[in-house]
């Protein structure tokens, strides 16, 4: 197994902390002129998403992570797994609740996400950026509203509940920011 | 088309501050009647602190060896004490192999000088009338090594064994951190940069003092209980600074230092250095009773720039070297 030692921990890489896979967000050199170096490196637990810090003794190593970023197409939950495909090769992998998390409420069929392996097996799934998805359920909209500024819930087809503008209808389908949960635009049908 | 970054990292003006500093600093060694002077960069004997790396240089037609670009001017400074020079500074470069970082560059500058006569105390007093008047904080504060532990760590190491040094990692989280750390004073520096320094961020210019023995570097060891290396680091926000000796002038002790240096160094499977015969040489002739002290002027311009990192105040640091 592929080690990295102190001198190649840099932002990007990604090492194997207490059994779990870490992508390494800040590194930096603890040295007192008279005394032992240490690298001091922030990273993020790929499977939960939390961001911890670890000092290391220069000379010490890590083990590498086989951790790589395919981009794969959505096709289908069957309730216990996301399956996806990749288009290329068109292998089907599939992906469980763990790895899909917060995601599920983001993935529409045909979607192309973001589907991180480890040790070829899928540990996070991130959905695109933006998505376009129908409402299904909403409250009546006040036609001609554009201005009050004002907000409703709407749920969409594939469950998420996001706040949109009161104008909006039942049956539209909107453009939302899947990082930050937020309603962008109203997408005409066709586009 | 390729896109070549040639342009400086340092702002325009963060590099006239420089020169101003340097300009201050000159000033404040010309007042005070020191002689500048310069040391070679390259020296055919190099540092032997198992901490420090040095970078070997191949010299073909010129020496019969290998040289090696020097970590700091110590040894060739003490040379021209021992010769009588008097009170002496010097700005140069200094190099240490694989020390690179928000605090740290490879080649950075120095400002080392030395005051026959004085001890480590009469040595801080001058420090802090240098560094206060350039950053414009209030006189610094000073504490033992152990006041510094018992006041921002809450436990004293003075006699602490390795149990207790593990206890208190695992109490403030970091036992994961220090692992298998077999050596006590690598296990005490790590708890210095982890959980006094942080402490230190908040205020102005300290002062710590009275090292343990066994981090006496080249500084004299005070006999007593425990003996104490009178040796001072000055933090400024928690950031090293400077680093001090009440300087060791005994050639039979420091050789012993040296020669345990490179036993260090060979358990540790560390390149072998040569050990610098001529500065021995210059202690037998006689060094006089002199203090010390080196002080980081890159870190002195990013604490007066308020930079927060050294590439910031170089105008080509080694990625555009």
């Amino acid at each position: 197994m592929a080690t990295i030692g102190t001198n190649e921990m840099r932002v990007g890489v990604k090492i194997m902390v207490d059994a779990d896979p870490c992508v390494i967000v800040d590194s930096d050199l603890v040295k007192p002129g008279k005394g032992q170096a240490f690298t001091r490196v922030k990273f993020r637990n790929l499977k939960t998403g939390r961001v911890l810090e670890r000092t290391y003794k220069s000379g010490d190593s890590a083990e590498a992570a086989d951790v790589i970023d395919t981009d794969l197409q959505y096709l289908y939950a069957d309730g216990e797994f996301w399956h996806f495909m990749d288009l290329a090769s068109y292998e089907q992998l599939s992906a469980d609740q763990n790895a899909v998390g917060d995601a599920a409420k983001w993935l529409k069929e045909q979607d192309t996400c973001t589907v991180t392996l480890w040790n070829g097996a899928p540990i996070t799934v991130t959905p695109p950026n933006f998505v376009t998805l129908k409402i299904v359920q909403t409250d009546p909209g006040i036609r001609g509203d554009t201005a009050s500024g004002g907000t409703k819930p709407a749920m969409l087809e594939t469950g998420a509940v996001v706040k949109v503008p009161l104008f909006i209808e039942e049956g539209e389908s909107i453009k939302v920011d899947t990082r930050t949960g937020e309603y962008v635009s109203r997408v005409k049908e066709g586009e | 088309m390729v896109t070549v970054a040639w342009a400086p990292t340092a702002r325009p003006e963060t590099l006239r501050l420089r020169a101003d500093l340097l300009a201050r600093i000159r000033r404040f060694f010309a007042d005070r009647d020191f002689l500048e002077v310069e040391t070679p960069l390259l020296g055919a004997a190099a540092a032997l602190d198992p901490h420090l790396s040095s970078f070997v240089v191949g010299c073909d037609g010129v020496a019969d060896r290998d040289l090696y670009l020097q970590t700091s001017p110590e040894f060739a400074m003490k040379r021209l004490l021992a010769a009588g020079s008097g009170p002496v500074y010097q700005i140069c470069k200094a190099f240490r192999e694989a020390e690179s970082g928000r605090w740290h560059s490879p080649e950075f500058t120095l400002l080392e000088w030395y005051r026959p006569g004085f001890d480590h105390h009469r040595l801080m007093d001058e420090v802090d009338v240098l560094v206060c008047g350039i950053l414009g904080t209030p006189a610094a504060v000073r504490m033992t090594y152990d006041q510094a532990f018992e006041e921002l760590a809450g436990w004293s190491p003075r006699d602490a064994d390795m149990g207790m040094l593990r206890r208190a990692a695992r109490e403030q989280g970091l036992a994961e951190d220090v692992g298998a750390e077999t050596d006590r004073d690598g296990l005490l520096d790590f708890l210095f940069s982890h959980t006094v320094q942080p402490g230190l961020a908040g205020r102005g210019a300290v002062f710590v003092y009275d090292f343990p023995a066994t981090q006496a570097a080249l500084a004299r060891v005070r006999a007593g209980n425990p003996p104490v290396a009178e040796r001072f680091e000055l933090l400024v926000q928690g950031v090293e600074l400077a680093n001090g000796y009440h300087e060791l002038i005994d050639p039979a002790e420091q050789r012993r230092r040296f020669e345990c240096d490179q036993t260090r160094r060979r358990e540790r499977a560390l390149p072998a250095y040569p050990l610098d015969e001529r500065l021995l040489a210059a202690m037998a002739h006689g060094l006089p009773p002199c203090a010390g002290v080196a002080l980081g002027v890159d870190r002195l311009v990013m604490l007066a720039a308020g930079a927060s990192s050294i590439d910031e105040v170089i105008a080509f640091p080694i990625s555009r070297a």
